[in-house]
């Protein structure tokens, strides 16, 4: 199969994001393909953010389509008929289309197959740990429990959906080590735990397509180095890609094999880590800012290049 | 003793009807942070429910027995009441979400006034009545004084205890509660887990409602009159429960709703009763003082 013939499962076509005067994203494609982790990275207020918000539903934007293909074989022709249909999504012998900038929020999450973090913590911090990762898991038991009715009386397809949701509960709790702490409230836990478990409940829903906005910040370089294990781990083991908005350059070098780069929300640069290294104009993007901003950008380049000399040593 | 210990039961009865409706009120807050005003007069509009049935089931089964007719009303009564407030969230409140703060709580107020009026215009102004139903009682010996439990004031608690226990289950341990505690907690993140929040709004709504629709045939065992403003009275004294217990919390509610039940009456009992109301809500202002979340209430935490 060759790889112009695939359609990667995300992709990004003319994305523009006003409010009101101010353009936050400004004609921005891009993609995202399956097996990878792919990186966006930009000084501040570059509109990482927002390019998170519109995939996931939170904004709708102002022009663009965002659109998702759960299968490689779908053609550009299975995504123009569902455009010009006017439908939300299409799914036709398991293979499924969507245009995210179409759907209401937790359908994106239920249908369309996409999970996302935040940069600040955004558990359930008064359920516990494994209630966390159940909660996550809340379409298939309510569909399995005919609405909660079946589930009262204890019917045995409710049972097993439900033993199902715990097992997958706890695969995820084994691989990010927190089996011990399953009761426990989720607000006791130590920050970069309280991190990996915010993960583990995004890979709960199943999704296709995981966005991570900056999950290494605030992490000491031991939790950074679990961080890019169990990330690796999602890559290569759950058949789910990841989006990740990230600061922490070592990290992005280390563990990402395609990188896009934003400034002033339109993209500058678009490759595999050692081509964004080398492009000149991703370096004047983070020299070329404010002059109170500079002290932080110099930092950020130092970095970026700490980064890449380490990166691939590692 | 005997005197004190009647109080004490006509108080908890009392109180487990407050405790029944405070929940509607605190689910709700905790969901959306809204106060449904409108809440009272639900519970009004169940014991009007419970009334015609009542006349309709016994008419039709005649005597055959008041079990069975009251079993059918509390069903019927609970699906009629929880389908008038999933109406009413889909007209008055769901319309506003996203509006300012105090739209969805006019709406709220407009819909009390609605109710009632609504309830006077079909049903009349005056008290409408059914015939005393249970009347018998239990006298317990107790030293050389005694105390009775009504049949009626029994049923109240068994229904009460059964109906909260089955409704903690459902919050404690379903999916179905699992996503309300969730949208409670962060309702953008819940329905990023795919949660369907207005969904999961629509049904607190219902589940208000029903234990409601309780209250309201309670109600009526109890008094066996109801009258289209008695809405009012008891919803606030239900508000003001679940401000006591903590808005947001579930056993506070319930805690609130006997709290004041049993403040009211002791208070009717020895002291006087026409200030009942006044010892009620000069409780909760005081505890309000002191404990400003209410007594199981978690403070509010700045979020950063």
């Amino acid at each position: 199969m060759s790889m112009q013939a695939e359609m990667p499962l995300l992709v990004v076509e003319h994305l523009t994001m006003r409010f009101g005067g101010l353009v936050a994203i400004d004609d921005l494609s891009f993609a995202a393909h399956r097996g990878e982790i792919t990186a966006l990275i930009g000084p501040n207020g570059a509109g990482k953010t927002t390019v998170f918000n519109c995939i996931t539903g939170f904004y709708k934007p102002t022009v663009g389509r965002i659109a998702l293909a759960h299968d490689a074989t779908t053609t550009q022709t299975d995504l123009d008929r569902l455009t010009n249909s006017g439908d939300r999504w299409r799914k036709a012998d398991g293979r499924g289309l969507y245009l995210l900038e179409r759907m209401p929020d937790y359908e994106i999450t239920a249908k369309a197959k996409v999970a996302r973090t935040f940069q600040n913590i955004r558990l359930f911090t008064g359920m516990t740990v494994l209630e966390n990762l159940i909660v996550a898991q809340h379409n298939a038991l309510m569909r399995a429990s005919g609405w909660t009715v079946l589930g009262l009386v204890g019917a045995r397809r409710f049972k097993e959906a439900e033993r199902a949701a715990v097992e997958r509960a706890t695969f995820w709790l084994d691989l990010i080590g927190l089996t011990l702490r399953a009761d426990d409230p989720a607000g006791d836990l130590p920050y970069g735990d309280q991190r990996r478990l915010e993960i583990a409940r995004a890979m709960c829903t199943g999704p296709r397509l995981l966005c991570l906005d900056e999950p290494a910040a605030g992490l000491n370089p031991k939790e950074s180095l679990e961080l890019n294990t169990l990330l690796r781990a999602i890559r290569d083991d759950h058949d789910t890609a990841i989006l990740l908005i990230e600061h922490d350059m070592s990290v992005v070098m280390e563990i990402s094999d395609h990188v896009v780069v934003l400034e002033h929300g339109a993209k500058i640069s678009d490759g595999t880590p050692s081509h964004i290294k080398n492009d000149p104009a991703v370096i004047a993007a983070y020299l070329g800012v404010d002059e109170d901003e500079e002290e932080a950008a110099e930092a950020e380049i130092e970095g970026l290049q700490s980064g890449l000399d380490h990166g691939g040593a590692r | 003793m005997d005197y004190f210990i009647q109080q004490m039961i006509n108080g908890l009865t009392l109180g487990s009807i407050y405790g029944l409706i405070a929940i509607g009120y605190t689910m709700v807050y905790g969901i959306i942070g809204m106060i449904n005003f409108a809440h009272g007069d639900v519970f009004m509009l169940s014991s009007f429910i419970a009334l015609i049935l009542l006349v309709l089931i016994s008419s039709a089964l005649g005597a055959l027995g008041i079990g069975i007719a009251l079993v059918l009303v509390l069903v019927i009564g609970m699906a009629l009441t929880s389908l008038w407030s999933f109406v009413i969230e889909r007209v008055a409140y769901r319309p506003l979400r996203g509006s300012f703060r105090l739209a969805p709580l006019i709406s709220a107020i407009g819909m009390s006034i609605f109710l009632s009026n609504f309830v006077q215009v079909v049903q009349g102004p005056n008290n409408r009545s059914v015939p005393p139903l249970l009347q018998g009682y239990l006298t317990v010996q107790l030293g050389d004084g005694s105390f009775t439990i009504a049949y009626k004031q029994m049923l109240i608690f068994l229904v009460t205890a059964v109906l909260l226990a089955g409704f903690w289950f459902v919050v404690q341990k379903t999916s179905l509660g699992r996503s309300m505690r969730a949208c409670e907690q962060d309702r953008k993140m819940a329905s990023l887990l795919g949660i369907d929040v207005d969904r999961t709004i629509s049904l607190t709504f219902v589940i208000g409602a029903a234990l409601a629709a309780v209250a309201g045939v309670m109600y009526l065992v109890q008094y066996n009159v109801v009258n289209f403003a008695d809405g009012f009275v008891p919803g606030v004294k239900a508000f003001t429960a679940a401000v006591l217990g903590g808005i947001g919390s579930l056993p506070g509610a319930v805690l609130g709703g006997i709290l004041i039940g049993l403040i009211e009456t002791i208070w009717s009992a020895y002291f006087s009763i026409d200030y009942k109301d006044v010892a009620a809500f000069s409780i909760l202002a005081i505890t309000l003082i002191f404990m400003p979340s209410g007594l199981l209430g978690r403070p509010d935490v700045e979020k950063v």
